[in-house]
């Protein structure tokens, strides 16, 4: 590879970040709901999230032989992992957190890694008496072909795409798609409904909140419902894109979503998005940095390798927190969600 | 603030249990050798020996032979009755027994590392309050300090550096060099140090840099010195001289509690789960920095084969006593590690009543109050971080000696959650139960779930879901169990347990699971207690103050 083709592979690399910065960011949305109704870091979401990449497998492997369109699929396993990480996250609370509520602040963080660990295990366990432990998702074949493709209506858009160095196949799309309309939801639902308004007085303060004749539980239990849904679409849409997970594989994602709900501002939503798009894109330029030593024929970025991208999210992580522990969007005073 | 609270010693004396003491201590002791005595088992009539020597029941019977040592601790009994029990278990039966069974051995040498690895998280986490979910990372800095000197590891380092750092001559510049930008990063940092006040972004910016130039500097120099060592290659093909084993165990002390400081210097300024979380990866970068610098680790591959010293005289015990000549490591290796247990005992003793002891459980307890006390913070801190790390170091260099094989594989994450559950088992910021903790969970980890695994074999259940595997799950009831029921740990320290009951006033006595059904009932109770009230704003934001 040469200088010339270096913009389109990196307008290639940076759009697939932003893909995997959007999966981020709805996994990041459910961190920080909750660490804004309760201050606390939900060790937890990361199970949650990986719960509903599971359901997502389980639908799709079910629905495999049936005939029905692909989208119709999709639909039903996204209902189906929103439903089942929502419950399972307002257990979690009901069970874990709400006895804890009064405790000191290192019980509950506690708390919150013990049924991390649990999850885990019963996650494996489950996928266990199957004999199964990765799950390959089995998606609709139309999804793994190309965005705009051969022989699509489109194509005169797909070949122009694939010029400056985008080329998506259809699930990234999706990604991409579903992403946004629940974005916009839940930015309806926080700004715009009554039940939104008691979100965020409860999160600013749960007291006074409770004087205004706010059920600050049923609203903290609620919150984890809308976390919980969230992590179940970003499951789905996780197992998508990568197409293997395991019982496991939330931790990485878990921190690295942690980080971009740190990085945007922790409590703000568009500080969530903000972060799980900047850390997206930082983790794809690290896993291609070996790519691009080599083009500009640096050897020392040679040695760099997928395995680094780890390091990179904590570096980010670090660096904000001395710098500025507000984060991006964070305000000293922001309106928590 | 008289009243005696639920969960509190009853004022009653409890009953003398010398005889019992004695007895329960002999009844174990003959049957842990029972199963371990070859010439004893064959006494045995065939279907007594063969129940005895099933895994799950060999492993249950060691675990009430190790209750011993706890009955001789906390039951009241005759001083002389209690260090019979006590010295004899732990010097004559056990040590018999692991002449039989190696792996009993094994285990209690296992079960001493881990104890001083949770004695020291213990200081981290117990006294001063600070959640480090990172703390295997500080292991690894003492195994690995040992396993890159003690293995061929650094022989192959020089070589590298023969091959590829240039002349020998070369290392002196980046000696001089190195040295030259470490002392400017330096005194960089302690002119700004000097600035009262809070820092501008200018002045961060300048110690960032100071630091990354401190660090550059010592990075240099360590190169330059290994180039400039890189022809003594050949003559170190078996790592260093066995006998160096005790001045590692000192520099690994030293170098574990350097990188605490180092890791600590950025992160102690972040509170609660910022710090948790901030910790946790930098363990993780640890482990991955471990993994790819192959160059220094070898890798994935991991180290071996380790060397461990010899002590003439140890040996000449052991050969007396009948071990095998394969066993004499480990006879050694037992006792040195019963040593240094009863050294970082003591050390914990006098540090939980000392003056930094206090300044510990005061920032834990309240941070703005203890700084208005007159604690220094960061100070206070990065001692409980560097004094934590330093045991780990310790044992790390213990634990390379006795796998002789490290790799990266056994410093994840699940070793510092596994930690953490043994801390908070036993009783945050209690010495006794912390290592009450770390026998349970060490025996849970080692003997009793394997064992489990191949009891249940004859079940064929699927690989997937065997239970030599369930460490998670166990290490994660463990912590929300612990928590949700008794957050003090099974031998809670004086202060912790008053500090879990301040809410038990008469007036509102509640326990978790009382507030739990009172919450259910009336569900907007919960608003007006004074606990939510407590909730500061300062703690929201989380960040650097």
């Amino acid at each position: 590879m040469d200088l010339s083709t270096l913009g389109p592979f990196l307008v290639g690399v940076i759009t697939s970040g932003l893909v995997l910065g959007f999966v981020y960011a709805i996994i990041a949305l459910g961190y920080t709901m909750v660490y804004g109704v309760l201050q606390l870091i939900n060790f937890a979401h990361s199970e949650v999230f990986v719960t509903g990449a599971v359901v997502g497998f389980e639908i799709f492997r079910v629905l495999e032989p049936s005939p029905m369109n692909g989208y119709l699929k999709l639909l039903i396993a996204l209902i189906a992992a929103m439903v089942a990480s929502g419950m399972l996250n307002v257990i979690i609370e009901r069970l874990a957190y709400r006895p804890l509520r009064n405790a000191p602040r290192l019980v509950p963080l506690i708390t919150a890694i013990g049924v991390s660990l649990i999850l885990q295990d019963v996650i494996r366990i489950i996928e266990g008496f199957q004999g199964r432990f990765d799950l390959t998702y089995k998606l609709p074949p139309a999804f793994n072909t190309n965005f705009c493709g051969a022989d699509s209506s489109c194509e005169a858009l797909g070949t122009a795409l694939t010029k400056v160095g985008i080329s998506l196949q259809i699930k990234e799309v999706i990604v991409v798609a579903v992403s946004l309309l629940s974005l916009a939801l839940l930015n309806y639902l926080v700004n715009s409904t009554k039940l939104g308004r008691a979100i965020r007085a409860v999160a600013q303060d749960r007291v006074t909140a409770g004087l205004m004749g706010i059920d600050s539980n049923r609203i903290i239990a609620l919150t984890f419902l809308i976390g919980g849904a969230l992590g179940g679409i970003s499951g789905v849409l996780f197992g998508m894109k990568f197409g293997t997970i395991n019982a496991y594989s939330g931790f990485d994602p878990g921190i690295i979503a942690f980080t971009a709900a740190v990085l945007g501002g922790i409590g703000s939503i568009p500080g969530a998005v903000l972060g799980g798009l900047v850390l997206g894109v930082i983790q794809n330029l690290i896993g291609v940095t070996n790519v691009l030593g080599s083009i500009l024929n640096i050897a020392n970025l040679q040695a760099i390798d997928a395995s680094y991208q780890r390091i990179g999210a904590f570096l980010v992580l670090v660096l904000i927190l001395i710098f500025k522990p507000t984060g991006l969007l964070g305000r000293s005073n922001t309106e928590k969600v | 603030m008289t009243a005696i609270r639920p969960g509190s010693q009853p004022p009653t004396a409890a009953p003398d249990r010398t005889w019992w003491l004695i007895i329960v201590g002999i009844i174990t002791s003959s049957l842990l050798m029972l199963t371990q005595e070859p010439t004893w088992r064959a006494a045995l009539p065939g279907g007594i020996a063969k129940f005895l020597t099933n895994p799950l029941v060999g492993s249950l019977l060691l675990t009430l032979f190790l209750s011993n040592l706890l009955f001789a601790f906390r039951w009241k009994a005759a001083a002389w009755a209690k260090a019979l029990v006590f010295f004899g278990s732990l010097f004559i039966i056990l040590p018999w027994a692991g002449r039989d069974n190696t792996a009993i051995f094994d285990l209690a040498i296992q079960i001493g590392i881990f104890a001083a690895l949770a004695l020291g998280l213990n200081i981290v986490v117990g006294l001063a309050g600070l959640l480090d979910l990172g703390y295997i990372a500080f292991f690894a800095v003492g195994a690995y300090t040992w396993g890159i000197f003690g293995s061929g590891q650094f022989a192959k380092i020089l070589g590298y550096f023969a091959d590829n750092g240039g002349p020998v001559g070369g290392g002196l510049r980046y000696l001089l060099g190195g040295l030259l930008l470490t002392i400017l990063g330096a005194v960089v940092m302690s002119i700004i140090s000097k600035v009262k006040g809070k820092w501008n972004t200018g002045q961060r910016w300048a110690n960032f840099l100071a630091i990354m130039g401190l660090v550059a500097g010592i990075i240099m120099s360590l190169r330059g010195v290994l180039i400039l060592m890189s022809p003594q290659a050949q003559s170190l093909m078996s790592g260093v001289n066995p006998n160096f084993f005790w001045l590692f165990l000192v520099l690994a002390l030293f170098a574990a509690a350097s990188v605490g400081v180092i890791i600590g210097l950025p992160v102690l300024k972040l509170k609660g789960d910022y710090l948790a979380i901030i910790t946790l990866g930098l363990g993780e970068v640890i482990r991955v920095l471990a993994n790819n610098l192959s160059t220094y680790s070898n890798g994935s591959q991991g180290i071996t084969p380790i060397v461990s010293p010899t002590v003439p005289f140890m040996n000449a015990i052991a050969g007396a006593l009948g071990f095998s000549p394969d066993q004499y490591n480990l006879f050694f290796l037992y006792f040195l590690v019963i040593a240094i247990i009863a050294v970082i005992i003591l050390a914990n003793v006098r540090l939980d009543r000392s003056r930094i002891g206090r300044a510990w459980v005061a920032i834990r307890e309240d941070e703005v109050a203890a700084q208005a006390m007159g604690v220094p913070l960061m100070q206070t801190k990065l001692i409980a971080f560097a004094t934590g790390a330093s045991f780990a170091g310790i044992m790390g260099v213990i634990f390379a000696a006795k796998q002789t094989f490290i790799s990266p594989e056994s410093f994840i994450l699940t070793q510092s959650t596994s930690i953490l559950s043994m801390v908070v088992l036993g009783g945050l910021g209690s010495i006794p139960g912390v290592i009450l903790g770390a026998a349970i969970v060490t025996i849970l980890n080692i003997s009793l779930l394997p064992s489990l695994g191949e009891a249940t074999a004859a079940l064929k259940l699927p690989q997937q879901i065997n239970p030599a595997q369930l460490q998670r799950l166990v290490f994660g009831t463990i912590l929300v169990m612990m928590m949700l029921f008794r957050p003090e740990g099974m031998l809670p320290s004086a202060r912790q347990q008053r500090l879990m009951h301040e809410d038990d006033d008469p007036s509102d006595n509640e326990t978790p699971q009382d507030s739990l059904k009172h919450s259910a009932v009336e569900p907007a109770a919960e608003v007006y207690s004074p606990g939510t009230a407590s909730i500061k704003d300062d703690q929201r934001t989380g960040g650097a103050r």
